[in-house]
């Protein structure tokens, strides 16, 4: 489904990544995990169109998708969410999910220059039967994608999301992102600043979606979630692949150890 | 080839006294991540202290020099003091809107204490010139020339070698590693606040004495052509801005010389947007896609609409509407012009607030519709009725059409792109005198009729507007809680959140831009027709800042609070009509209060 090979990216001259290459397919959920600065969220942006790479290719569903732009990769159903949680913030809760929901709407479809748009605002301010319909479906459908997280959200419907907790902010995200309805997910550090319970939650909600079918590309640094929850897992150290496999496999691999879960043995607790 | 001499020197000065700007607005770029619009009003008091101290105190030039010095610096001090530490952690624009307020408030202060009439400096350098290849060079451009040298030799010497020096870069690159190493942050803010005053001080007095001519007006130039030189040279890149002063200079200089006086600033301004457009980084950044955005975090104040009970809209509008059959002239026509500055202010507070694009140039849509709608009824003989929506429409298209390129930039750099365009606009109309008449303006535009009904009287005014405003509000009202409300206040939010999930951000702007453009069209059409005359300067800058202390007054986005902002901003200094003479004086300090103790304004952010 997704097939990234040989993607570069340097920063000045620093090179964040240097030979990014993963296959993903349909259904399937691989986790990317490495140190930190080793270019796993570089890598995200890279594939998700924030920064157009250096070389390299990225395909998804056998289209070309290289240096596309994040509002095409959207509509083609590529939903992501950001390492440090970025929320809408004088948006409520359902607003939030609302616009996740935005490459939905039929108002917006029709691409035609000026006439578009404008048709756009002309169904906004009229706002027929079938706009109606269509808007109160989608609300129907953002307080399911809610209920995902039990009680957590639900009861904050109409709060502004500034007003949320760290980890609502970031289930707010994470429901924002399944708004789009995404034929690919990618979660950069779901659990991150969530205590053990929350991170036990949204450890179940990460299988759920898995189980529902929905292919997934996942950075974590939570090696327990990683290697319960993964088809497949990734290492990257210093911007390129140092291991892929199963999971057991990759926790065994000595290259792994060194570069990264050796840091375990140093004191350090893998912190998010 | 004498004259080319002449003005390649010419160029050269002017570049100078640019340089001692533009210098000052990239040191406090730098350390602070602000571009100070009150630097041109610091520039002002520099020039008018000095002329004091020569007329009143017969102080020869380095006495001269040392009083604008210090007044300055301690001015530096003042704006870091309100503008900025006294705003630490509010919202992002809170620090960029505080300048503005204080350069308001510096440009009265100075116009009260020294009155607006121009002022002439004495020359207090001898009067000889050299002839060298056919040229001449005066004592005068030697004096700018070494001034211009000298400062960037100290800085340089200062910045290099001294502790504070070291400091000021270090928080230039990175305040919070500064801060954790022990650096004084606020200090530094202050010392760079005051060397940049100081050298904009001096800067104004050098201009005084070159054009022998200063007036409180010449603030806002100054600071637009301090901001173009630091855009030419990158925002913080101090050796940048001194190139980019030069050039500006020069520029200027040479386009004098083939196009004439009258196109002098169009220079400026053309060089400005052709720089955000294509090398929004400076000349010498190597060159990226998008402009890095400083501004982290909330864009505008966190909070909640303020909830009014359900009567008090349905009263206050059926007691707006009654207000005519009072029967008093005075109070109709105030509220009249209060409907067409909150019809300005809708549209301010949507692009601003709900899409947070702060333009400084909205002035220019009302021009634009004035126009439009004047030459319509005057030389195309439309029927006012006709011509007033025809205008909305022109504007809608041709503001839209203006801002597009802008669209991909963020933060400051869309307030100096549409304060640039809105200069743009203003001096096309002065010069394409083909179609608008030039600098005689045009006059006779007819009053104000609805097919064959005269509504040129005060209360046919009153009753358009509120009826034009109403109908406005509701659409607007209308838009905000369909889903492109949601999406215009995502792309506020976080625009790259917004373009992960499928939102085309120049689709939205286009619309927000769109509306808005519409909406001050009418404002500017009407406008035209009540006061049947209008030329270039009627919609002023100034009005661009006066929309928006509206919008910051009623709470950015809150359709209401615009009304209400504009409503206060125009009535209340009516009601004390003692104070007219300090009507932009207090314009300013509300800005600052607001932004200081409720930056969400009366009624609240949406």
């Amino acid at each position: 489904m997704l097939e990234v090979q040989g993607l570069q990216k340097r920063f000045g001259g620093v090179t964040a990544v240097a030979d990014g290459a993963l296959t993903l397919r349909e259904g399937e959920l691989l986790s990317i995990i490495g140190p930190n600065g080793a270019g796993k969220t570089t890598l995200f942006n890279l594939i998700s169109g924030l920064e157009p790479p250096d070389a390299g290719s990225v395909r998804f569903q056998g289209q070309d998708i290289t240096g596309a732009v994040p509002e095409a990769l959207a509509a083609l159903g590529i939903a992501r969410t950001f390492q440090h949680g970025r929320v809408f913030g004088n948006l409520s809760v359902l607003d939030n999910v609302l616009v996740g929901a935005h490459t939905r709407l039929r108002a917006v479809k029709p691409a035609l220059p000026l006439l578009g748009p404008l048709l756009e605002m002309a169904l906004a301010a009229l706002r027929p039967p079938a706009v109606r319909a269509e808007e109160a479906a989608l609300r129907r459908d953002a307080e399911q994608i809610l209920a995902r997280f039990g009680d957590r959200l639900l009861p904050r419907l109409h709060q502004p999301a500034f007003s949320l907790s760290y980890a609502n902010r970031r289930r707010v995200e994470i429901a924002r992102a399944l708004a789009l309805r995404p034929k690919l997910l990618l979660l950069d550090e779901p659990t991150a600043g969530m205590n053990q319970t929350e991170t036990a939650e949204m450890q179940e909600v990460v299988a759920d979606l898995k189980r529902s079918g929905l292919t997934i590309l996942l950075i974590e640094h939570k090696l327990e979630m990683v290697m319960r929850l993964s088809d497949r897992v990734l290492v990257m150290d210093n911007g390129r692949r140092i291991a892929e496999g199963l999971p057991q496999q990759v926790r065994n691999n000595p290259a792994v150890i060194e570069a990264y879960l050796g840091h375990r043995h140093a004191g350090a607790e893998p912190v998010s | 080839m004498s004259a080319w001499f002449d003005y390649t020197v010419n160029g050269f000065v002017i570049g100078n006294i640019y340089a001692l700007l533009a210098v000052g607005l990239a040191l406090i770029y730098g350390v602070a991540n602000l571009v100070n619009f009150a630097h041109g009003s610091v520039y002002v008091v520099g020039a008018y202290i000095g002329w004091a101290a020569i007329t009143h105190l017969g102080t020869p030039l380095p006495l001269t020099l040392l009083c604008v010095v210090v007044v300055c610096a301690l001015v530096g001090v003042a704006i870091e003091r309100i503008g900025l530490r006294a705003l630490q952690g509010s919202s992002r624009i809170a620090p960029l809107l505080a300048t503005i307020g204080i350069g308001l408030v510096l440009d009265q202060v100075v116009q009260l204490v020294w009155s607006p009439d121009p002022r002439a400096v004495p020359m207090q350098v001898p009067e000889w010139r050299i002839a060298i290849g056919g040229g001449t060079i005066g004592a005068l451009d030697l004096l700018i020339a070494g001034i211009g040298c000298s400062s960037a030799a100290v800085l340089y010497g200062f910045l290099r070698f001294t502790k504070l020096g070291w400091a000021v870069r270090a928080t230039a690159q990175d305040s919070d590693a500064a801060q954790q190493m022990g650096v004084d942050i606020n200090r530094v803010n202050m010392a760079v606040f005051a060397i940049a005053s100081v050298l904009s001080g001096i800067s104004g007095l050098l201009v005084g004495m070159y054009y022998n001519q200063i007036n409180p007006a010449m603030s806002f130039e100054a600071t637009l052509k301090g901001i173009v030189a630091l855009i030419i040279g990158g925002l913080g890149n101090v050796p940048g801005a001194i190139a980019g002063s030069l050039i500006l200079g020069l520029t200027e200089s040479y386009g004098i010389a083939l196009f004439g006086t009258s196109y002098r600033n169009l220079f400026a301004f053309v060089l400005l947007v052709a720089m955000l457009l294509w090398r929004p980084n400076g000349l010498f950044a190597p060159r990226r896609a998008a402009a890095p955005e400083p501004m982290v975090g909330t864009f505008i104040a966190r909070s909640l609409p303020v909830k009014l009970p359900r009567w008090v809209v349905p009263v206050v509008l059926l007691a707006a509407a009654l207000l005519p059959l009072l029967n008093q002239p005075y109070l109709l026509q105030i509220g009249a012009n209060s409907l067409m500055y909150a019809m300005l202010a809708l549209s301010l507070t949507l692009v601003a607030g709900t899409v947070g694009q702060v333009s400084l140039g909205h002035a220019a849509l009302l021009a634009i519709g004035g126009y439009a709608s004047g030459l319509l009824a005057l030389d195309a003989g439309w029927p006012v009725a006709l011509a007033i929506p025809a205008a909305g429409l022109i504007t809608a298209g041709l503001g839209t059409a203006l801002v597009w390129p802008a669209f991909r930039l963020t933060g400051h750099y869309v307030s100096i792109a549409t304060l640039g365009i809105g200069e743009i606009v203003s001096l096309v109309i002065l010069n394409w005198t083909g179609l608008t008449r030039g600098a005689i303006g045009l006059g006779g535009i007819p009053p104000l009729e609805l097919f064959g009904v005269d509504l040129g009287s005060v209360q046919g005014t009153y009753w358009l507007c509120l009826v034009v405003l109403v109908l406005l509000a509701l659409l607007q009202l209308r838009l905000l809680s369909s889903h492109l409300g949601r999406t215009w206040r995502a792309i506020r939010d976080d625009s790259v959140a917004a373009r992960s999930h499928g939102v085309g951000e120049d689709r939205y702007k286009a619309l927000a831009f769109g509306y808005g453009g519409f909406a001050a069209g009418i404002s500017g059409a009407i406008t035209a027709h009540v006061y049947s005359y209008i030329n270039h300067e009627t919609f002023g800058a100034s009005l661009s800042v006066l929309a928006l202390t509206m919008v910051i007054l009623g709470g950015m986005g809150n359709v209401l609070g615009a009304v209400l902002g504009a409503t206060l901003l125009i009535a209340l200094p009516e009601a004390f009509r003692a104070l007219a003479e300090y009507r932009i004086l207090i314009y300013g300090v509300v800005l600052l209060l607001l932004i200081r103790f409720r930056p969400q304004g009366l009624m609240g952010t949406v």
